[in-house]
């Protein structure tokens, strides 16, 4: 159920919630991609869809559709120094705006937002635009990403490499 | 004019070099949609994407849009998007199921095998001596033809057939066939599209260019654990072929035969996949199934566009003189749900803008892009293995996988179709 209540409660929610998410935003764009991936649940799924929002990751083709491991595959390859598309790394700033959060019958939450991600490379500069989708798990006073779902605005379109963590 | 205008094709392209202008000159761009492009034949689309009379799904030849219909008689049609009154396009859907198609601009009507079915307001036209509706229907790629399957057009009204054109390199397709217990392949896991600032010979060149990924994709051979690196070490037994009329391929199968080892050209094990084994071994028998299994599917560039990367098919479409789109998906083979689910989970880890090898590729692409527009040394130097080449028992050159065998001869091709 989506939060809309003024509680206190709700807005010590709908705060952490967003500091998690802005924290997520940050180490993406610093490429600190160790303690991005300890954000992650053991179970968690980074999943970039293509040609719309509403395909069967498992039947089609995804940009990104990542289990647990593969996330650890992607960085560690990003460790190497050799991940030549992100060798220089890609000069990034994100701004993550209009966080709604649902708290799931699991205790689960569910926070949606809109993405805006200038990117600078060597190719030049480019915008990317997402609705990201969040499903965290508590973990003590914090959240893993139990999983993340990003709907690129043209999904449907050929795209540039993407291989900063989007 | 361009600065390089005083050279003619023959001059840009020398047996063992060839110069940067032909990546970068706009004026030559033009002239290969001309000569190459709209003239070959060109790989549109495979017949398992319009699996029901009407289906129709977007594809291309060069930059243009093609609509590949199966039309109401079950007949595979390669329509042009384009209204023949004013030139509006009459679909902007990717895909669907129609048996027409109405151009919104004037609603003229077509069938979807291209015909025009009526005019809006037909008092307009009664009596006109051109308006002749059977003249003026959606205009068709002149030549269709079928390959195990995989459909191509050739704008051209005459030329070689499709066979003549593939001419050795078919066996290549029969080869991605066989991986099915029922001889097919299906193109059903959708499309990624990822584009590349950089032209499109650059990635037919690299699609079977056995020199770089020893480096270009270290990162991942590196920490995967994939056998891959192997296969294109200085020490493989792989090798590189050119079967002419640009159609090239990294053969990998003296190193599988070598191990011995059925389905380690998937990077897996029989004992994973048992429901695969199982039908591979009564649709061909044991020992004819273990040596397909064994052999695995080709790596193999049909020229100008089509790629199978053993495991993925892509769709190479130039843009622009610089801009090259890729468009890919998982092979998908008739029988082996097993099968076909590891081949889509590795493909999105592989290929496509965020994936593992491709990214790097297309980041080769866009900096070799670059690097050509300098004007020192002007050429490029593709004589890697000239002088230990040698042909094989059916002809076809032949050299060590990292060699530059199948550059060479996309470009003794190329340099034929644009002298022609
Ligand atoms: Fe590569």
């Amino acid at each position: 159920m989506l939060v809309t209540e003024d509680s206190v409660e709700n807005l010590v929610l709908y705060h952490s919630v967003s500091q998690f998410i802005y924290t997520e935003a940050r180490l993406q764009d610093e490429h600190h991609y160790d303690e991005w991936e300890a954000l992650w649940a053991d179970d968690g799924v980074y999943w970039v869809p293509a040609n719309g929002a509403d395909i069967d990751p498992e039947k089609e083709m995804s940009i990104i559709y990542d289990n647990r491991s593969r996330i650890a595959l992607r960085v560690r390859q990003l460790h190497t120094g050799r991940r030549y598309a992100q060798e220089p790394a890609s000069s990034l700033r994100r701004t993550i705006s209009n966080v709604e959060i649902s708290v799931l019958d699991n205790g689960e939450i569910e926070a949606s937002a809109n993405a805006l991600i200038f990117e600078s490379n060597l190719r030049g500069e480019f915008v990317w635009a997402a609705r990201n989708i969040y499903r965290l798990r508590r973990e003590g006073a914090s959240f893993k990403i139990a999983k993340k779902t990003v709907i690129l605005a043209n999904n449907d379109k050929a795209l540039y490499t993407l291989a900063f963590l989007v | 004019m361009s600065a390089n205008s005083h050279l003619d094709i023959g001059d840009r392209i020398q047996s063992n070099r060839v110069h940067g202008s032909l990546y970068h000159d706009e004026q030559i761009f033009q002239e290969e949609l001309e000569r190459i492009w709209f003239k070959t034949w060109v790989y549109v689309g495979h017949e398992s994407e319009l699996p029901n009379n009407n289906d129709f799904i977007m594809k291309s030849i060069g930059p243009q849009p093609i609509i590949m219909v199966r039309d109401k008689s079950g007949e595979i049609q390669l329509l042009q998007n384009r209204c023949p009154h004013r030139g509006n396009q009459v679909c902007v859907k990717q895909k669907g199921n129609a048996k027409l198609f109405t151009c919104p601009y004037h609603s003229w009507t077509f069938a979807n095998s291209g015909e025009l079915m009526g005019f809006a307001f037909p008092e307009g036209y009664e009596g006109h001596e051109t308006a002749d509706k059977s003249k003026l229907g959606l205009a068709k790629v002149p030549r269709v033809a079928s390959y195990r399957g995989f459909v191509f057009g050739s704008m051209a009204e005459e030329g070689p057939s499709l066979e003549d054109h593939l001419g050795g390199a078919a066996e290549m397709l029969d080869r991605v066939c066989l991986t099915s217990p029922e001889g097919e392949i299906e193109v059903t896991a959708g499309f990624l599209q990822h584009k590349t600032r950089s032209n499109w010979k650059f990635l037919v060149e690299n699609e079977t260019d056995g020199y770089h990924p020893a480096f270009v994709h270290s990162s991942i051979f590196g920490v995967a654990d994939s056998g891959i690196g192997a296969l294109y070490s200085n020490k493989s037994t792989a090798l590189a072929r050119d079967y002419g009329n640009g159609h090239t391929e990294i053969d990998l199968r003296p190193e599988f035969r070598k191990a011995d080892v059925p389905l380690q050209w998937f990077g897996t094990t029989a004992e994973r996949l048992p429901d695969y084994v199982a039908s591979m071994n009564a649709a061909y028998g044991e020992k004819r199934a273990r040596e397909i299994m064994i052999d695995g599917t080709p790596h193999a560039m049909i020229y100008p566009n089509l790629f199978i990367a053993e495991i993925q098919l892509f769709v190479i479409q130039p843009v622009a003189v610089n801009e090259t789109v890729q468009h890919v998906t998982a092979l998908q083979f008739k029988g082996a749900p097993d099968l076909n689910r590891r081949m889509r989970q590795q493909t999105m880890g592989s290929v496509g803008p965020a994936g593992f090898l491709l990214a790097d590729d297309s980041e080769m692409y866009e900096r070799t892009q670059r690097g050509v527009q300098s004007k020192n040394p002007e050429w490029l130097f593709l004589g890697r293995g000239e002088q230990r080449e040698y042909r094989d028992d059916d002809g076809f050159r032949v050299s060590h996988a990292t060699d530059e065998t199948p550059s060479r001869g996309i470009w003794r091709h190329y340099r034929a179709l644009m002298e022609a």
